[in-house]
């Protein structure tokens, strides 16, 4: 039986569909991640699990004990919020403290919890500053040890990372999964940024439109995509809209070319697919004449954006705008102008099935 | 800075200076400390009792009722029509005061005003047969009140706007309840801005006059009444001790004040 598990949420804010019947079953000790843009119900979710909303159907359950219509304060659930919820007339030492003397906990064991949690987020040397003596990271390391505190039965966390500079975001976030895997938290973490979720969660579950798209590893939502939008939300991805031409042998057509795909075996003939290509799996060679070969796609390369040890390229082809990301030390032999091909590999390329047009969404400008 | 300065000279400090020089001074102007023993005894010192009194009182439950309608009329939840609707009319109520402010009171709670008659005639109850007066110390502390609540809701609001809605869930998340929260959270963290404004409230009844006078000129012995007679009386003429009065109500303030400050300092120590 799973620890948290969430079932059939819907909340509405007026004519504003909020979260759609979403469901998430989690174990104990796991890390799970909502990822999705502004506006696609993964904070809701969140509050509704905290208590701060309440749901209009749906339950919430938590080590077996419905929690639904429990009020925040008796959940048991720490939460780290995006920014500023420290409380201002309390030092780090006392907001950590504060869960602990609500509890009446012993003064002394509140005060060996209290060093012993700032000492785990590395702020033994902080205690008796104010926030606003704080820096940003600072501030979310003691709100951190601040949820951890109370012992929670569940661990939320709200886009902890958002307010932060980059640098600092990638130290904390790192230091998060280190001490939730240390503590053996279940945890709920609600970001807009793929990149994070992907890189400390145990699963992903992707949002859009108040609905959970696709739930799995990282490794599973990076390589399998289940939906146009899951594939376009987490990484970079070509994506070429084309027909079935012989699913026997796995070809499809995408604007008059053809391309043997394996993922296109046993489709039927006539069947609107969308083609799915990593950026680092189109592979680009210089062309001397334009001319397409077998499993290739013709085009000219329009910028270069250096990334560190690979640079991504843009091409126009005919047809579409393609992206690849090639090995910074190759890049010489492809600059801006050069003809190119653009090889499709057969193996590793994705196929969706095209029953409407692709969504279109708006990612948020801080993750683009 | 300079403009200010040159404002704060001329309205304040000269004025200031002026007052303090001839408290000291008799009326053919030589130095003398005759005034200011005066003031420190009967009748004086009943009538300085009752204005820090009225002051009191008026800024006390000012500062109540008026943190209580403005987070009413500010927290999450209450529609905003709400909102613009006390500020507004707080904003005119904060200034509507002195002689009009007094004949409105009058018109309305006065032997025969309108709500006095009312009740006399509906509800078979003679307020004034029951002690009630508008023209005593009771009346002139509900009429300030009348001006201390708007100005206490003008004075807090960005206050209680700076209440985050972070802190009040965080703290219900680690388990407190509404009143933890106001005990741990709440309250201090408005706790510096509340005796800002208890001081300026304070300030605002202790000085005022017009308003007492027109209502209540002979029927209550505020000291800035007395001060008026004094200054402008026919009679009772002697600027000299009316500057010593209100050298005096200096003295008043700047207690205040030295109350005010290491209070303001501890409850706002965790804003240095």
């Amino acid at each position: 039986m799973a620890y948290l598990e969430l079932n059939e949420l819907r909340r509405s804010f007026g004519p504003v569909v909020a979260l759609n019947g979403i469901n998430v079953s989690l174990d104990q000790g796991e890390f799970l991640s909502l990822l999705g843009p502004s506006g696609c119900g993964k904070t809701t979710a969140l509050r509704l699990v905290a208590g701060f909303d309440r749901p209009d159907s749906g339950s919430i359950v938590v080590d077996g004990k419905d929690m639904t219509r429990v009020s925040p304060n008796r959940r048991d659930m720490g939460m780290v919020f995006q920014a500023y919820s420290l409380f201002p007339n309390m030092t780090a030492e006392q907001n950590v403290e504060f869960g602990l003397r609500i509890r009446k906990n012993k003064r002394g064991a509140r005060r060996k919890r209290v060093k012993e949690l700032l000492e785990l987020v590395g702020l033994e040397h902080a205690v008796k500053r104010y926030p606003h003596q704080l820096s940003g990271g600072m501030q979310q390391r003691v709100a951190l040890a601040r949820a951890l505190a109370i012992e929670p039965r569940v661990l939320l966390l709200d886009e902890p990372l958002s307010a932060l500079d980059a640098k600092v975001r990638v130290q904390l976030r790192e230091e998060i999964r280190r001490i939730q895997t240390q503590l053996g938290i279940t945890t709920l973490y609600v970001t807009h940024d793929q990149e994070e979720a992907l890189s400390v969660s145990d699963h992903v579950a992707v949002m859009w439109s108040g609905r959970i798209e696709q739930m799995g590893t990282p490794s599973e939502m990076y390589s399998a995509p289940a939906t146009p939008f899951v594939a376009e939300f987490i990484g970079t991805m070509n994506r070429l809209q084309s027909v079935v031409v012989d699913g026997e042998r796995g070809e499809v057509e995408h604007a008059g070319t053809r391309l043997t795909v394996d993922a296109a075996r046993g489709r039927t003939r006539g069947e609107k697919v969308m083609v799915l290509v990593r950026p680092e799996l189109l592979v680009l060679e210089p062309s001397a004449n334009g001319a397409a070969g077998d499993n290739t796609l013709a085009g000219e390369v329009v910028t270069h954006t250096f990334l560190g040890s690979v640079t991504r390229l843009k091409v126009q082809s005919r047809e579409a705008e393609l992206i690849s990301d090639v090995a910074t030390a190759r890049v010489a032999s492809l600059p801006v102008g050069q003809p190119v091909v653009a090889h499709v590999p057969n193996e590793g390329t994705r196929l969706l099935t095209l029953t409407e047009e692709p969504a279109s969404f708006e990612l948020d400008p801080d993750n683009p | 800075m300079l403009p200010f300065l040159a404002y704060a000279l001329a309205f304040l400090f000269v004025p200031a200076g002026e007052v303090i020089v001839g408290a000291f001074k008799n009326a053919h102007g030589h130095a003398t400390t005759e005034h200011i023993r005066q003031i420190v005894h009967q009748p004086y010192r009943q009538q300085y009792w009752l204005s820090i009194k009225v002051s009191l009182i008026t800024a006390g439950l000012g500062c109540l009722f008026g943190l209580a309608i403005a987070y009413a009329a500010i927290r999450e939840g209450t529609p905003r029509v709400v909102r613009t609707v006390v500020t507004t009319f707080s904003g005119v109520a904060a200034n509507f005061a002195g002689i009009p402010l007094a004949f409105a009171w009058i018109a309305t709670l006065g032997t025969i005003g309108i709500v006095t008659k009312f009740i006399h005639d509906h509800l078979g109850y003679d307020i004034y047969g029951h002690g009630f007066t508008i023209f005593g110390e009771r009346g002139v502390e509900l009429v300030y009140l009348y001006f201390q609540i708007p100005l206490m809701i003008l004075v807090i609001a960005p206050a209680i706007d700076g209440l985050r809605r972070e802190w009040r869930e965080a703290a219900s998340n680690l388990g407190a309840n509404s009143w933890q929260y106001w005990r741990h959270v709440g309250i201090p963290v408005l706790m510096p801005s509340f005796l800002g404004a208890f001081i300026l409230l304070f300030g605002n009844s202790f000085s005022a006059y017009a308003t007492a006078y027109g209502l209540a000129a002979n029927g209550i012995a505020l000291i800035p009444i007395t001060i008026g007679f004094y200054y402008s009386g026919n009679v009772l003429s002697d600027p000299h001790l009316a500057q010593a009065l209100a050298f005096g109500m200096f003295a008043v303030l700047a207690v205040m004040m030295l109350i005010y400050v290491p209070l303001q300092r501890r409850s706002a120590r965790w804003m240095r």
